[in-house]
């Protein structure tokens, strides 16, 4: 492989390139659905191809192909100059990348079973059992259980002398009960929705999660929100569940603190960010208990790696320190015009997208409560658990989240589930109302494998490790249902 | 019809791939699609080109049956030892699999109707300079506002065969172009999008005068209360509404499981008389596509008819359950995510955005919504964010931009509510609408912009 990224880089440079890098990306990936019964989808996929950077007369180029060849390097080579002389007729400066060490090595992530080598029988099976248990509850008219798995192999390339070989192998599972009645229609899911959760380990990693022991209460839980009450609408205190925390961490935390958004280069898609560089070190983002890092390091998180797709290596970056906001996710160019080195957040999708600032793992540090101290010391609240839906503003300050269930808490005690549940606010009010942290027994690391960003549209994998939290004075029950009035 | 593209295979080595990959099955049934595009993207942001990008790229799609059981397989390699492995893949996933009780066949052939135009010489052979010039005018127009451009202005050639064992054999090729800005005038924002297969239709300055205009007329809004709103929203937001009443409800798929808000309801009124909206793949008013991923002729669909649930869209697994025929709105693939209605149009009325403006005593006037998201699927419940332009109408004048604000409200409940349709049918990604002004609209919340 190293003669074809030197052919594509010597062209590069021939051409007039003064930066060039490469990346060659061949993944594959495996997944498997049941529904009500039946392997609703059994796939396999495989993707290869090189996608070619360049800065030339100061100005970005990117071409790709899915065809790896001699003579393709030299075509997709011109392509990415040609490509980047157009753009700098646009230009206000030169681009300008914060220096990096060149890198030669080859890495691979921690697994201990390889879920491509686990006989489809016993994934199939697994599922099915799961499906099984959750269609006993009559009430469950769509009943799902999926698996998903990727190996994903890829070289880097660049012209400062780094030469990167890493494999990642990744996997996920999860299952989810839909009961339908009479026109109201409600769902649980486990471990988490919208497919469940996600490492980079191996088949390990879903066996752990059990879910046919689980797909019982989750079927249960289901069938009882359709007659449970609704949420009502109050000012309450909120106690959220891992897997939502895990997205209230990614929407009002990750998300503005990239540091390109900031720059206003997603300004025309995914928007903007209220975290802008004055705030850096001043900004009172959350309360004293709020601390949150970007650590591409954590073992077995969606969002690790050894080098970023610049070949700038993982790290741990704080992001909020006692409250505080306290640094961004950056690139080798947005470092570059802060006086920074980068903090390695560049990543593409594949081989055919260029590398963009992405979430790493943004994880909210552990703090010293249990859950159950934290419901005993809550006088009216609500437990909320299970994302359901979600959406911010395009400067990431106010945000809408609903989850699938969730749970009154009266005096101390868990009381009755509530149905459609939905909370609101703005993102440094509801973080300055964080007053209590699960501790790190009940800290976990969710994945999170759908987190789109850019055009041409990417999707990265990315990690949130949280434990269960509680935040002060929050608005709930946003929707009304005109069939039923609320209870309180 | 003629083309000579450098970047396209062409139908007969296209067509030969296919076929050649079905020899390669020897099972019951077997479905190949092949895909081969090239796409480019310039994207800007602060007035300046910062990512510029271009991809060649294939897909062989593979869905492999015996008896009942489906395998399903894809790769993004057309050499010949690929495909033969992608082939192999999905036979082996179908022998592993059970019995799909619903699978009545693979679609068989059908006459594929001349369909309008869908491959644009202009479009394929667009080059990054032209794109940088178009950016170039984009921004000039920006400073005449004192505003800064962000955007992308995309083209893309497509060509796809799709090929079965009963005698399928459809071959299309096509084109598409977006233009997409936000304009920054200080704290104002202005939007604007132009879609086209024939990227000459899209003219680059009117789109950013359009967005460069809201941009300077919202600079420094004012906080308003949420609440009820009389609102004229453009065709951006209708398009939206759309989008997800096709997502929740609008596939044969979503009747069939019962999530759908068509469900127990076709032939009833679900919205206001004044609301038709259909699906039609053939009208060149929209995104033309001559057949769906299974190689069926796109049908005309009546989904909404004077505001009574009328009917949903099928493919071929949909379709057998039920013993009809397809629609023409499989999405190929595995074939198991149901079907999806995506070249929708709403019936035009006969206003415009003034009239609909002169008649509002007091009320707001949306030019986008932002990160919407259901939040009852039965209810159609969303929510989402007002963007790059909100303004204040008051005794029939816009009078203020106000910042942004949170929406949660049934999209049927909207469309129920309908006072006003503008005249004029805009294409957009999935739909073709007009604007419209909708009485009581539900704001629940706001922002500091």
């Amino acid at each position: 492989m190293k003669d074809f990224t030197e052919k594509v880089l010597s062209k590069a440079a021939e051409l007039g390139a003064t930066y060039a890098d490469v990346r060659i990306v061949n993944s594959k990936s495996e997944s498997i659905q049941v529904k009500n019964g039946k392997v609703d989808t059994l796939a396999s996929s495989s993707d290869k191809g090189f996608g070619v950077r360049v800065i030339v007369d100061g100005a970005w180029g990117f071409a790709s192909s899915f065809t790896i060849s001699d003579e393709e390097a030299e075509r997709v080579a011109e392509e990415a100059v040609r490509i980047a002389r157009a753009s700098a007729r646009l230009k206000k400066e030169d681009v300008k990348l914060a220096p990096v060490d060149p890198v030669e090595g080859k890495f691979e992530n921690d697994w201990k079973i390889d879920p491509f080598e686990v006989p489809l029988e016993e994934k199939i099976s697994l599922l099915l059992d799961a499906d099984r248990i959750q269609r006993q509850r009559p009430e469950i008219k769509i009943s799902e259980a999926n698996m998903q798995f990727w190996r994903t192999e890829q070289t880097f390339a660049s012209s400062e002398g780094s030469y990167i070989e890493q494999t990642k192998l990744e996997s996920g599972a999860g299952i989810e009960a839909t009961a339908i009645e009479s026109g109201e229609m409600q769902r649980r899911s486990y471990p988490a929705s919208f497919g469940g959760d996600y490492a980079a380990k191996g088949y390990e990693f879903v066996e752990q999660w059990d879910l046919p022991g689980h797909a019982e209460e989750c079927a249960k839980e289901a069938a009882e929100l359709l007659n449970a009450p609704q949420c009502p609408s109050d000012i309450r205190d909120l106690v959220l569940e891992g897997s939502m925390l895990a997205l209230q961490v990614h929407e009002s935390c990750g998300h503005p603190i990239e540091l390109d958004r900031v720059f206003g280069t997603e300004s025309s898609f995914a928007g903007t960010s209220f975290l802008t560089t004055d705030k850096l070190g001043a900004f009172r983002y959350g309360s004293e208990n709020v601390n949150i890092v970007a650590d591409a390091t954590a073992p077995g998180g969606l969002g690790s790696f050894f080098y970023d797709d610049e070949g700038v290596p993982a790290q741990c970056v704080d992001i909020v320190k006692e409250g505080i906001f306290s640094g961004y996710l950056t690139s080798r160019e947005t470092a570059a015009k802060m006086g920074w080195r980068s903090g390695g957040a560049m990543r593409a999708d594949s081989w055919n997208r260029i590398p963009i600032i992405r979430m790493t793992n943004i994880n909210l540090l552990p703090g010293d409560w249990t859950l159950d101290e934290i419901i005993k010391d809550t006088k009216k609240g609500i437990y909320a658990a299970s994302v359901s839906s979600w959406s911010i503003d395009d400067k990431r300050l106010n945000f809408q989240f609903g989850t699938e269930a969730a749970w009154e808490i009266v005096d101390g005690s868990i009381g009755r589930m509530l149905k459609n549940p939905t909370y609101t606010g703005i993102t440094y009010e509801f973080w300055g109302g964080c007053d209590a942290i699960c501790g790190r027994d009940e800290w976990h690391l969710w994945g999170v494998p759908n987190c789109g960003k850019g055009e041409p549209m990417q999707t990265a994998h990315v990690g949130h490790g949280v434990a269960p939290a509680r935040f002060r004075n929050v608005r709930v029950g946003v929707i009304e249902n005109p069939d039923e009035e609320a209870e309180d | 019809m003629t083309i000579d593209n450098k970047n396209l295979f062409g139908k007969e080595r296209l067509q030969e791939l296919a076929e050649k990959a079905l020899r390669v099955s020897d099972v019951d049934q077997t479905q190949v699609s092949i895909q081969v595009a090239k796409s480019s993207l310039t994207r800007f942001a602060s007035s300046i080109i910062h990512q510029n990008v271009s991809e060649t790229n294939g897909a062989i799609g593979v869905r492999a049956i015996i008896g009942k059981k489906i395998g399903y397989a894809e790769s993004n390699s057309l050499e010949g030892e690929d495909i033969k492995n992608t082939v192999k893949k999905a036979v082996e996933f179908a022998q592993h699999q059970q019995d799909n009780p619903d699978f009545r066949s693979l679609p068989s052939p059908k006459p594929i109707p001349n369909s309008p135009q869908t491959y644009f010489e202009s479009t394929a052979a667009s080059t990054p300079e032209a794109r940088a010039a178009s950016v170039e005018d984009i921004v000039k127009t920006a400073s005449k506002y004192r505003a800064e451009a962000a955007g992308s202005f995309s083209a893309a050639v497509y060509e796809q065969a799709i090929a079965n064992s009963l005698g399928i054999n459809a071959y299309n090729a096509k084109t598409s172009a977006e233009l997409t800005m936000v304009m920054t005038a200080d704290t104002g924002f202005g939007y604007s999008n132009r879609i086209a297969q024939d990227i000459s239709e899209i003219n680059a300055a009117e789109a950013a005068e359009e967005a460069a205009k809201i941009a300077a007329d919202s600079r420094s809004p004012i906080a308003i209360e949420p609440g009820e709103y009389d609102v004229v929203l453009t065709h951006y937001c209708t398009e939206d509404m759309l989008r997800f009443l096709s997502w929740l409800g609008f596939s044969a798929l979503a009747l069939q499981e019962g999530r759908s808000f068509m469900t127990g309801k076709l032939g009833e009124k679900i919205c206001g008389e004044n609301i038709t909206i259909w699906d039609d793949g053939l009208d060149p008013r929209g995104m033309v596509c001559p057949f769906d991923g299974e190689g069926v002729p796109k049908q005309k669909v009546d989904l909404i008819v004077n505001g009574v649930a009328k009917a949903v869209v099928y493919d071929s697994l949909t379709a057998g359950k039920e013993g009809k025929e397809s629609t023409g709105h499989g999405t190929g693939g595995t074939g198991t995510h149901g079907p999806f209605a995506w070249n929708m149009f709403m019936k035009p009325g006969n206003t415009t955005l003034d009239d609909m403006i002169a008649s509002t005593e007091r009320g707001l006037l949306v030019t986008r919504f932002n990160y919407t998201n259901v939040v009852h699927p039965m209810l159609t419940i969303f929510t989402g964010m007002t963007r790059d332009g909100t303004f204040l109408i008051e005794n029939g004048r816009v009078t203020k931009p106000v910042k942004n604000l949170r929406f949660t409200q049934s999209i049927l409940e909207a469309l129920s509510n309908v006072e006003m349709i503008g005249k004029d049918l805009i294409k957009q990604g999935m739909a073709t609408v007009p604007a419209i002004k909708v009485k009581n609209f539900r704001f629940t919340g706001t922002t500091e912009f």
